[in-house]
């Protein structure tokens, strides 16, 4: 499964993104299950909320930390998140 | 020996709150002890949301409403907003029976996030057998509506001799009721699955053809379904981690209000373990010793205390050590390195003879009246 670059971006309406205060972490919930996020995955996943495709979070991205060339790095992240199920396209 | 804290333990992040011994259904394989009927007492739903608070506080996310059948508590939607405006990720264990569109709805509004529905097998006749009750329409029905009202649908089935050669219409039914999550549990065998083992254990070629058919079909379904295997430890070579290590990850809460590091952790003997009527949940983790017992490595004996897996599998299941060698503190007989590994193959023996006997013995049904009897 690959991103389409034409279409937004949604977080799962089946996993919830949360901070967690105990751990000092993002972490995603699904049945069965906790992932902990670092802090870069989870700026990444914030911003898949339905607005915005790849190209918009990648540049929202640039512009938030003031750099460039973040587009590999997050394009393989969110493959990792669509295989996954934490995100989606439909 | 036992039970030095020499660091902090972790904190919990899983929680799992019996509500109740009570349920309808009355499967051979039910976690609760065999002695239920022992403890009638029940957390009130002041004790319950304060356990909650406090389990959150230290770290817990993941919450279990389970039993007996969680359902049959009237306060259930109130626990479930509790959890839910304190941040927990919750899960209503359920058989489903008594479940209506309307509770499903309730439920949803108060926050509850999925919910597990048990089946206990593939078809109506045997179904209702093992579960001791009329039920495989109305599970179907709450499939059905789990789906509908938009909660992830964690689909559940046990398997056992009685059921796993059904493993390729249990995976057509999982894909036909839209499952998102299959839990295909092979039995643990503690407790009711304890005394039912000659009638329950599968053999070997048939565990290794179910989870054949399993493991095409996870490849099939990816990206779809995602399915959770509890491997059947008594064809394993190696014990399994339980619970992640004593007392680092798992807090489970009986329904009478005592803290158990695992669930079958009552049968254990002297652990003394607490109740949530008499110490706050940060003193029974941190300060108790039911919860700091299996802590670490120091209470472990040969052949664990010198095995270069010590770290990886903790000495596998105690529950498992005390119920076929007598002693917690033995390595899990499923371990080839233990010199009681021999009783494995003796209950895999006992049961394929059984399973070819003409007058196999019954079933002991979980119900109050076999409750009783055992205990």
């Amino acid at each position: 499964m690959t991103i389409n670059p034409d279409l937004p971006i949604h977080f799962s309406r089946t996993h919830r993104l949360q901070w967690e205060e105990a751990q000092q972490k993002n972490v995603i919930l699904y049945p069965e299950g906790m992932v902990e996020l670092n802090q870069s995955s989870a700026e990444i996943l914030k911003l898949c909320d339905g607005t915005r495709t790849l190209a918009q979070i990648v540049s929202t991205l640039e512009t938030t930390f003031n750099t460039s060339g973040l587009t590999n790095d997050i394009t393989a992240f969110l493959e990792v998140a669509i295989q996954n199920g934490w995100i989606n396209q439909n | 020996m036992a039970g030095s804290i020499k660091t902090k333990p972790t904190p919990p992040r899983w929680l799992l709150a019996e509500l109740t011994y009570s349920c309808p259904l009355q499967c051979p394989y039910c976690s609760n002890p065999i002695d239920y009927t022992h403890y009638q007492a029940e957390l009130s739903t002041e004790d319950w949301l304060r356990v909650l608070t406090q389990a959150r506080k230290m770290g817990a996310v993941q919450l279990g409403f389970s039993g007996g059948e969680p359902l049959t508590r009237k306060d259930l939607p109130e626990l479930v907003k509790h959890a839910r405006d304190l941040g927990y990720y919750s899960n209503l264990i359920t058989s489903g029976y008594g479940l209506t569109e309307e509770k499903i709805i309730t439920l949803k509004e108060a926050g509850l996030d999925h919910i597990q529905v048990s089946i206990q097998a593939s078809s109506q006749e045997l179904n209702d057998h093992i579960a001791g009750t009329a039920s495989f329409t109305h599970k179907q029905e709450v499939a059905h509506l789990v789906k509908k009202h938009g909660y992830p649908m964690v689909l559940c089935v046990v398997l056992h001799r009685e059921n796993i050669h059904q493993m390729p219409e249990i995976l057509a039914m999982a894909e036909e009721l839209g499952a998102d999550y299959l839990e295909l549990a092979n039995t643990q065998y503690y407790g009711w699955a304890h005394i039912n083992r000659d009638l329950l254990l599968p053999t070997q070629e048939q565990f290794e053809k179910a989870e054949a058919i399993a493991q095409a079909f996870k490849e099939k379904v990816t990206g779809k379904m995602k399915i959770y295997y509890v491997v059947p430890d008594f064809y394993e070579d190696r014990p399994k981690a339980c619970m992640n290590g004593w007392g680092t990850t798992f807090l489970t809460i009986a329904p009478d209000g005592v803290a158990l590091p695992c669930h079958s952790a009552r049968e254990l003997p002297g652990l003394d373990c607490p109740n949530v009527n008499d110490y706050s949940i940060e003193e029974i983790w941190n300060e108790s010793k039911a919860f700091s017992y299996f802590r670490g490595t120091d209470w472990m004996k040969e052949p664990c205390s010198s095995c270069d897996e010590k770290e990886k599998d903790f000495g596998g299941c105690h529950c498992q050590a005390f119920l076929l060698t007598g002693d917690m503190h033995n390595a899990d007989p499923v371990c080839s390195k233990s010199p009681h590994h021999g009783v494995i193959q003796e209950a895999i023996d006992s049961a394929a003879q059984s399973a070819l006997s003409a007058n196999e013995k019954p079933l002991v049904f979980r119900n109050s009246k076999n409750s009783k009897l055992l205990s």
